[in-house]
């Protein structure tokens, strides 16, 4: 778990936005902010009853779309960054797609794909796969050649040199490449939520918003960024368990 | 019996390839320990990455008992100069590696743990290598290519990282465990002292392109108290002379030019 002076910190930053939040409350003395203290009592009453749908389908959208680009995105990077050739051959068309605002591209997946969870999962992937593909290759390229001469004397196969080598090496580099496609991921899932259907973190802050019910739409915020805290969290217990060797 | 014939190897430049050895023929007897002495730059190392199988491109024959040299059918152990052990695997990882990519049984049997006991990591099997002393890293290094149970074991400068004292230390344990598994072993150094205590033969190699000057006998071999005798002294006076003069050959060699 995490250290006692890391939860300490995420205490004393959580005061931090409240207490910013509580002056700016009381100064403007608008109804479109609200006082912290009436968001949370909103959330502890709205939640089980209308949020935690929203919540359940906006992680899962998330934490799929990360998924399909890790399985996706990670052998790609791999491949790119050991066989000199496959990266000849993909890098330019990488490095060609990369900067294409895919959100331009939504009307075009929306009328191949529908409205539906398809489209919604392959705008994320479009998004943060990059990050992840040039992380994973660049990951694999900065392993010293000497790191491989052991099992290259030991007859070992292209697969165990992957196994072996290659994945525990670029493990942590391709951890912080998901932490910032979670960032990513979640401006995009608010996006692709607004449209197309009636689930899920976006819709239910947009929603809130139309009806100016502000406290809803505070509550969702909220929860939407203590969504996105917790899988952050995740990771990082993940790495500690999985790079302890650093 | 392995016999290297013709060994040829060029580095691709862009212009013309660099000749880094050059037609080398020598034929080492099973289960001996040769050591390879030369300038640095001379290709030594490329010499034993060859044998490893890690270095392709080479023109000429090397085979071992009549068979091509392969990593995979061979059982080659590789110990250098920066330990080659794996970060990210624990101590017991890493000297179950080799065993690990052979397919052997994975248990620490009494040969085993007795090679473990020698060489005084035995306490060590959970750390990390980041945790370990550069000694203590070479001595990983050395059990896991002893555990393989190698057809021929490669040695490229593996003590020359560590301090004077550990440097000795290291060369005994080695030698002491050698002796009880007597591995072909290409041990190669550019100290004339670490040859002289080591090798069973001595190989001197010229200054690149790497040729082999000449294969000695050691007397020294398996002498007690080395350091303090005459043989000692003679064979030393006698490999630095080689070596002086092979280098007095090249500045000769250029000065004709």
């Amino acid at each position: 778990m995490l250290a006692n002076g890391k939860w300490q910190g995420a205490l004393y930053s959580l005061a931090l936005v409240i207490i910013v939040w509580q002056a700016a409350s009381l100064i403007l003395n608008i109804p479109i902010i609200p006082s912290p203290l009436a968001v949370f009592i909103n959330i502890a009453e709205i939640y089980q009853g209308k949020m935690e749908i929203h919540v359940l389908h906006s992680l899962s959208r998330i934490l799929g779309g990360i998924a399909i680009s890790i399985l996706l995105g990670v052998p790609l990077g791999f491949l790119m960054g050991y066989f000199e050739k496959a990266d000849k051959l993909l890098s330019p068309l990488v490095y060609f797609t990369y900067p294409v605002p895919k959100l331009a591209l939504l009307p075009i997946i929306m009328l191949l794909f529908g409205l539906g969870e398809v489209s919604k999962l392959i705008m994320i992937v479009l998004i943060i796969i990059f990050q992840i593909v040039i992380t994973s290759r660049d990951a694999v390229k900065s392993i010293p050649a000497e790191t491989f001469r052991s099992l290259q004397s030991l007859g070992a196969s292209k697969l165990q040199m992957f196994t072996e080598i290659i994945f525990p090496a670029s493990l942590s580099e391709i951890l912080t490449a998901i932490r910032l496609a979670l960032g990513t991921a979640v401006s995009i899932l608010f996006f692709t939520e607004t449209f197309g259907t009636e689930y899920g973190m976006g819709y239910f802050i947009m929603d809130s918003w139309m009806r100016v019910n502000y406290l809803d739409m505070y509550a969702g915020i909220v929860v939407l960024s203590f969504m996105g805290f917790c899988i952050f969290i995740a990771i990082d217990i993940l790495e500690k368990y999985t790079c302890s060797w650093r | 019996m392995i016999e290297i014939k013709d060994l040829t190897v060029k580095y691709p430049g862009k212009n013309e390839a660099t000749l880094v050895l050059d037609r080398l023929n020598i034929t080492i007897a099973t289960g001996d320990i040769y050591t390879f002495i030369g300038p640095s730059g001379c290709g030594k190392s490329t010499f034993l990455y060859v044998l490893a199988g890690i270095l392709k491109d080479f023109s000429g024959t090397i085979s071992i008992d009549g068979q091509d040299i392969d990593p995979k059918t061979q059982r080659i152990g590789l110990i250098l100069q920066n330990y080659g052990l794996l970060p990210w695997k624990t101590v017991h990882q890493n000297i179950m590696l080799g065993i690990k990519i052979k397919k052997d049984p994975p248990e620490l049997d009494e040969y085993k743990v007795y090679i473990l006991n020698q060489l005084g990591i035995d306490d060590l099997l959970d750390r990390y290598p980041k945790e370990l002393s550069g000694g203590q890293q070479q001595r990983v290094a050395i059990a896991r290519a002893f555990l393989l149970n190698p057809d021929l074991l490669l040695m490229d400068e593996p003590f020359s990282a560590l301090d004077a004292i550990t440097r000795e230390e290291m060369q005994e344990l080695f030698l002491n465990i050698w002796k009880q598994n007597s591995v072909t072993t290409f041990f190669i150094t550019h100290s004339v002292d670490e040859a002289l205590y080591l090798g069973s033969k001595i190989v001197v190699f010229s200054p690149s392109p790497g040729r082999i000057l000449e294969v000695l006998d050691n007397p020294c071999f398996k002498l007690d108290n080395l350091r303090f005798r005459d043989e000692y002294y003679a064979m030393s006076t006698k490999l630095r002379n080689l070596m002086g003069l092979s280098r007095d050959r090249v500045k000769d060699d250029k000065s004709a030019r």
